[in-house]
């Protein structure tokens, strides 16, 4: 048990409890600011095994931008303060939703474990750099990310689209 | 720095790694803790200092001596300020929500520390009997740990604006965030080309690469756009809508007071030290010595514990840059803002990185391998032929775009017609110099009135459009 | 290696014990003088108009901004390894960078076109 160890405990616990927190709480804004917690934690796991890149890519992206993206979405609608006990789902939703949420990861150990569990990675000599990140993108997977750069496009385009139909019904409403 | 060695530079290999230049093997971790102890000591002190110089500057501006009682030339004003605020009464409004009212501050607060961590003050030199850089740390990723720094630091606004429960607040801090938002963009694609130049992400591999050539000469426009994003970034004048007092009471800080306001503008302030020094790492070469100083005594004045000394200057002089825009300019309107960050910024910005990509993969052979040489220096064809093209599109560019906007102004200039009929919208309108009024004719017939003013509106409609025509 | 990561954990930490301290002084060392006007929201001294929860509503250009914002910035974080990794990815990844860079511009000119970047 090294430090390192107790470090990717520590963070992954943080990460699974912020995410329970973010699916359970009442305030609908403490939500998104737990799903924050939650994703800047999983950044702080790449960090802690080493791969800085991609951790602060999910600072940047995640954090940076996709929760903003979430805060402005409540804003927009109602963002109110305090708990609402009207968007709580009832007891016997989060009791299936307990259970489904169980069973799924019951099940992806049961089929990830077997496979991965054996491998070990020595953590002291990175294998990857942003070197070796690059040379991969643009070598080996060179189609998903042209395809990415269509995906964005799509993204864009129907972000656009639909805040313009909002904006039409707003306007003739 | 002798011509070979600028075109060297300009030409220059890239370092074989992307990994910190700068060696921690012998820095244990109380070395550090006392290293970020001094970090953070710097940048309390210079806080306090650029405040009062700020003021001080200003007042000399506007022809007023700026604060000169509270201890000498009035440098104690800023403690002054900071203990007048401490014991303000701290209020939180009935709606807000406690918990996230009381946090955002702080991570506004907080988050602008963080990003000195990586800054290089110095070399290498010996404390307390070991031997280490005058760094924090340094990481392959450093200046992208800075930006995504910068990208939470934003929370504290929109956080703070939503919880404090009242309107203002709330509208404020959304066209804060999205303020600054819109311009990390822009400051982000800047700083690619730095990378395109140095290979690295790491700011003291960064800083080693300049050891030749200062980046603000080749990657000028990238220079341009990031001091522009920068004071768009800090929420300063000109770009300061945060707090247009008129429009927002106050933005996304309305309701705070005391030592939670204080937090913000002390986030505010460090903001602008953390932008300046990375200005000054990535186009000023960090902490070297200008030029002509790193020659005395081959390189005496850039060892050790100068750096500190000329990287303190540089820093300055960008803080002055930013008051003497305070100073000077008056506040952009939010579209206008919103419009040069997004519809021009953005995508020249785009260009530039598309540009210098193409010089860079010219110079480094991608394109084909001959040389020419002028005089003492020997170019590589593909390069010289890259930037002719560059320079020929972005002067036809330039060109159509001026074209158009004469023509714009021009067709804004619409002569007034010479003949009008004063009763045609509605409600009697007077001549202009030089105009004719149309009488307009009363047909006096008796059932055919109405007729009769019909055709005649329509001759005065056909004679208005020929006019406009 | 992480190691180089603990420094910064160390600024962040100084960074929110000022920061706290600070408040935690200013709470106890400040007045306490409370009266129901300070608790109402602050509109320049009138009474604050009444709005519909969560402010009311809020203009979705907003949205627009943090949407056009998550595209370039995905953008930009695939042309940062781009960058570090330049001299030794060769002729081919610039061909590609210039391809996806082209692909998310048209995106951005559509939505230039039809006003999506426009604020009045």
């Amino acid at each position: 048990m090294t430090i390192r160890d107790i470090v990717f405990v520590v963070v992954g616990v943080i990460t699974a409890l912020s995410g329970l927190l973010a699916v359970s709480t009442r305030h609908v804004v403490h939500a998104a600011l737990w799903l924050l917690v939650c994703l800047g934690s999983l950044a702080g796991c790449y960090i802690v095994l080493g791969q800085e890149l991609v951790g602060i890519v999910q600072l940047l992206v995640y954090v940076g931008a996709i929760v903003v993206l979430v805060l402005f979405a409540l804003m927009l609608t109602r963002a109110p303060i305090g708990p609402q006990p009207d968007v709580d789902a009832p007891a016997w939703q989060r009791l299936a939703a307990t259970l489904l949420g169980a069973a799924t990861t019951v099940l992806l150990a049961l089929t990830a474990l077997p496979v991965v569990g054996r491998e070990q990675v020595d953590l002291d000599t990175p294998v990857v750099s942003t070197q070796q990140i690059a040379s991969g993108i643009f070598g080996t997977w060179v189609w998903p990310f042209e395809l990415l750069s269509v995906l964005l496009l799509v993204a864009l385009v129907g972000a656009f689209a639909v805040s313009r139909t909002v904006l039409r019904r707003r306007s003739r409403s | 720095m002798t011509l070979s060695s600028a075109a060297y530079g300009l030409l220059g290999a890239l370092p074989a790694t992307d990994n910190p230049s700068a060696d921690f093997s012998d820095t244990p971790w109380w070395v550090a803790l006392i290293k970020a102890l001094v970090i953070f000591v710097y940048l309390l002190i210079s806080t306090l200092l650029v405040i009062w110089f700020e003021r001080r500057i200003i007042g000399r501006m506007q022809q007023r001596p700026g604060p000169n009682r509270n201890g000498p030339f009035g440098l104690l004003q800023t403690l002054a300020d900071g203990a007048k605020l401490m014991l303000k009464e701290d209020i939180t409004p009935a709606k807000a929500d406690k918990i996230i009212y009381l946090l955002a501050p702080l991570i506004a607060g907080t988050m602008a520390f963080v990003s000195f961590a990586i800054i290089p003050f110095g070399g290498e030199v010996w404390m307390f009997g070991h031997r280490t850089p005058l760094q924090l740390t340094d990481v392959p990723v450093a200046v992208l740990l800075v930006l995504a720094v910068a990208s939470v630091g934003v929370y504290g606004i929109i956080l703070a604006g939503w919880s404090s429960g009242s309107t203002y607040p709330l509208l404020g801090g959304l066209r804060s965030t999205a303020q600054v938002i819109s311009y990390e963009i822009a400051m982000g694609l800047s700083l690619v080309a730095i990378f395109l130049f140095s290979g690295s992400m790491s700011t003291s591999q960064i800083v080693a690469a300049q050891s030749s050539l200062w980046y603000i000469l080749p990657a000028f426009f990238s220079f341009a756009v990031y001091v522009i994003t920068m004071v768009g970034e800090t929420n300063r004048l000109p770009f300061d809508l945060a707090e247009g007092e008129g429009e927002l009471t106050g933005g996304f800080h309305t309701e705070y007071s005391s030592m939670r306001f204080a937090m913000f503008f002390l986030g505010e302030y460090i903001n602008m030290f953390t932008v300046a020094a990375l200005a000054t790492t990535m186009f000023l070469g960090g902490w070297q010595a200008p030029p002509f100083i790193a020659a005395i005594n081959n390189g005496m004045f850039n060892h050790g514990w100068w750096g500190i000394l000329w990287f303190t200057i540089k820093m300055w002089i960008f803080i002055f840059g930013f008051v003497w825009l305070r100073g000077s300019l008056p506040r952009t309107r939010y579209d206008q803002f919103m419009r040069f960050g997004w519809k021009f910024l953005i995508p020249i910005t785009l260009a530039w990185v598309v540009a210098v990509a193409f010089i860079r993969g010219a110079q480094l052979g991608f394109l084909g391998e001959g040389t020419v040489t002028v005089g003492p220096l020997g170019f590589n064809t593909s390069t010289l032929v890259i930037v002719a093209v560059v320079a020929v599109i972005a002067l036809a560019v330039a060109w159509v775009w001026d074209g158009r906007r004469e023509a714009r102004l021009a067709a804004e200039q619409v002569s007034p017609p010479e003949e009008i009929d004063p009763f045609a919208g509605g409600h009697p309108v007077p001549p202009l110099p030089g105009q004719r009024l149309r009488e307009p004719s009363v047909a006096l017939t008796a059932g055919g009135s109405s007729g009769e003013s019909v055709v005649s509106g329509g001759t005065v409609t056909a004679v208005k459009e020929e006019d406009h025509g | 290696m992480s190691a180089p990561y603990v420094p910064v954990l160390f600024m962040l930490a100084l960074g929110f014990g000022f920061a706290a301290l600070s408040v935690f002084t200013s709470l106890v060392v400040g007045p306490k003088r409370y009266n129901r006007a300070k608790l109402e929201a602050y509109e320049c001294g009138i009474q604050p108009t009444p709005q519909a929860a969560g402010g009311g509503r809020v203009p979705i250009k907003y949205y627009l901004t943090a949407m056009l914002f998550i595209v370039f910035d995905i953008e930009s974080v695939f042309l940062y390894p781009f960058a570090v990794a330049f001299n030794k990815l060769g002729l081919f990844a610039l061909v590609e960078m210039v391809l996806f860079i082209l692909t998310v511009f048209v995106a951005y000119a559509y939505v230039w076109r039809r006003g999506g970047l426009d604020w009045d």
